[in-house]
């Protein structure tokens, strides 16, 4: 009798152990932090003389990355809603594009072109995310019309102003100006001063910038990129409002029922994935001093690649800010790791397309065992 | 029975008619629900059951007829004023969202919040210390607050949404068909957790077309047939036959009995 029970304990005790690890399986972030591990180690043992860890290096695809993150975030916390915003891209160039026209065209104060694209665009989500609520649409169709729609027009503005799909002359405009540092600074330069004064960072030996160090300053586009993803992890895991965006992406209908504000949290999402694209285009146009037609171009699926990498869920209800930054981080990592290692860009593509068909793989493995399907 | 009579009823619905387009789904049913008893809905697929306890929690608004909630007339414009008033439904198959949590599942719209420098936070420790008390109480034992609820059975699913219900205030409490997915025991157990909520002198509202489910719990019975009711039986006043009988619309059963030999 009692050898049975004792048989009866030792397999509940299997099952306990099976399910602790089924439990760190179930994390969303594991498969990111699976992957940024493989890719640093692959790098740090197949690039490193490259110069891709030295200073310079490292400031490189930091700032790649941090650019895919900006995007990531607004489109993790959609995704994690239920919706997809696919006009991300043309919004990144519609956003620069307005800036350029309104400050360099129309000669207005560089903070004000900001502030008014800021609000542009920030209406277009708005407004995306009110037509997918009110019609019932896929918003995978409702902001695919956008995607052509805002490039459309961003071809078609500085065509007709200006005859030309670039304007230029936007650092000019904005020397001295109190808004656009935010965007296109840099902070810490009296730290990497020092860094470079011991010689902890490589300073010029010639020119004009003798004795400076190569790398002066972390820009404000990876300042952005950290804010964003720590404020968009916050709020998802630490807030009221984060447990609504799992809930309206979870199960809408049931999330209604019990007094969830469904819509306004996936209109807020909508407008949160158009600011994200407006920092981005922001940083962007501050940095080169210009803006394009075609910038942005493609950049929705990048995001949204990155965040099913952090281990989102297509389908909505589950995933993690961390997720879809190591997601990004990965993307910045291989995207100029390659280049370093002198592999032929093109292929970062057949990269992107692999890693998505993996990750999208593990997730509904995920899945099925949380939800116990078979 | 006696005590019945002395208190009000909770919720009165008055010669409720629901029509949608030509389809007259509801042609005037009236209900009176009280506190502390199992009224159990029962009526054949398309009855107007769902139709009709979704008029009392403010999902459709009747095309004729009054609805009177603690003696005054209500009117829900939607399903969070009737919430709000304590009236709450659990529904079979959306109840709960299976990748959340079960913490996360039973806060859900109700986050408790803790300001820390004036932001308001989720208050993770109060909502996993009551979510497991709750669950401890209902006889589910969690092996953790995070625990999805993907992980739960159906009808620990049903209790889990039971519990958050009576957690949250209701005074009504409507269950849409709870077991009619549910093996044996599951609904068992769902039975159960219906004679401790209405123990609490919370009022239920128990749909099924299971006639040996409502005899289990139920204090009166109501049937509906084609968006009509016959009345409301008290419980030792009608027999599981009787009940069958109506359900089917009467004669049609008897009929049916007599082309079948008898095995219905
Ligand atoms: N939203 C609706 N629009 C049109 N007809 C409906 C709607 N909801 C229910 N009905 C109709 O009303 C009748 C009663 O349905 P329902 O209340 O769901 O029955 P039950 O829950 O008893 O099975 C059915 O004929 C159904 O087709
Ligand atoms: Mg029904």
């Amino acid at each position: 009798m009692s050898e049975t029970a004792q048989v009866t304990d030792l397999s509940d005790e299997r099952i306990k152990e099976m399910s602790a690890l089924r439990r760190a399986l179930i994390r969303p972030e594991l498969g990111g932090m699976v992957g940024t591990v493989a890719v640093f180690t692959f790098f740090l043992l197949f690039a490193y003389d490259s110069g891709m860890f030295n200073a310079q290096g490292v400031l490189n695809w930091s700032i790649v990355s941090a650019q895919f993150m900006i995007i990531a975030v607004g489109a993790c916390l959609l995704m994690i809603a239920g919706e997809f915003d696919l006009s991300v891209g043309s919004m990144i160039g519609f956003a620069g594009m307005m800036i350029a026209i309104f400050s360099v065209t129309l000669g207005w104060p560089t903070w004000l072109a900001i502030i008014l694209s800021f609000a542009m665009c920030i209406t277009i989500g708005a407004i995306n995310g009110f037509i997918v609520i009110r019609t019932g649409l896929p918003s995978f169709i409702v902001t695919l019309a956008s995607l052509f729609i805002l490039r459309g027009f961003t071809i078609y503005f500085p065509q007709t102003i200006e005859r030309k799909t670039i304007i230029g002359g936007i650092r000019d405009v904005a020397e001295g100006d109190w808004l656009a540092p935010i965007f296109g600074g840099k902070i810490g330069q009296p730290v990497f001063q020092w860094l470079g004064d011991v010689g902890v960072i490589d300073t010029f030996e010639r020119g004009t910038r003798q004795g400076q160090p190569v790398v002066d300053g972390i820009p404000m586009l990876i300042v952005w990129a950290i804010v964003l993803v720590i404020f968009g992890h916050v709020l998802l895991t630490k807030t009221r409002f984060g447990n609504w965006i799992f809930a309206a992406g979870g199960d809408a209908q049931a999330a209604r029922y019990v007094g969830v504000p469904v819509n306004r949290v996936k209109i807020l999402m909508f407008m949160f994935t158009a600011f994200c694209a407006t920092v981005f285009a922001t940083c962007q146009v501050m940095e080169f001093g210009s803006a394009g037609a075609d910038r942005g171009l493609l950049k929705e699926f990048e995001a949204i690649i990155a965040v099913v990498i952090g281990g989102a869920l297509l389908t909505g209800g589950y995933g993690s800010v961390i997720g879809a930054a190591l997601g990004a981080l990965i993307f910045g990592v291989v995207q100029q790791g390659l280049f370093f290692a002198g592999v032929e860009s093109s292929l970062f593509r057949v990269f992107l397309g692999v890693i998505l068909l993996f990750a999208v793989i593990l997730n509904t493995y995920i899945r099925r065992m949380i939800t116990g399907e078979r | 029975m006696n005590t019945r009579s002395t208190h009000e009823p909770i919720i009165q619905m008055r010669d409720i008619e629901k029509h949608f387009g030509s389809v007259i789904a509801l042609a005037g049913v009236s209900v009176d629900v009280f506190p502390g008893e199992c009224h159990c809905l029962l009526g054949d697929n398309g009855a107007g059951k769902s139709t009709f306890i979704k008029t009392m929690s403010g999902v459709h608004k009747p095309t004729h007829g009054e609805i009177v909630f603690e003696g005054k007339p209500m009117h829900f414009d939607d399903p969070r004023d009737a919430i709000s008033a304590g009236i709450a439904t659990v529904y079979q198959d959306l109840a709960m969202i299976p990748l959340m949590s079960v913490a996360r599942n039973f806060f859900m719209g109700n986050e408790p919040i803790k300001r820390i420098a004036g932001i308001p936070f989720y208050d993770k420790d109060h909502a996993d210390r009551v979510t497991m008390d709750e669950m401890r109480e209902m006889g589910i034992n969690l092996r953790g607050p995070d625990q999805a609820v993907g992980t739960l059975s159906g009808g620990e699913r049903q209790t889990v949404a039971i519990a958050r219900a009576v957690h949250f205030g209701a005074k009504v409490l409507i269950l849409d068909e709870p077991t009619s997915a549910l093996g044996v025991r599951q609904t068992s157990n769902v039975l159960a957790t219906i004679d401790k909520v209405r123990k609490q002198n919370i009022a239920v509202v128990f749909i099924t077309h299971n006639v040996r489910h409502a005899l289990a719990v139920g204090d009166r019975f109501t049937v509906l047939n084609r968006g009509k009711t016959l009345g409301t039986a008290q419980r030792g006043q009608i027999t599981p036959d009787e009940l069958q009988d109506l359900m089917a619309g009467g004669q049609e059963l008897a009929e049916l009995e007599g082309s079948l030999g008898g095995t219905v």
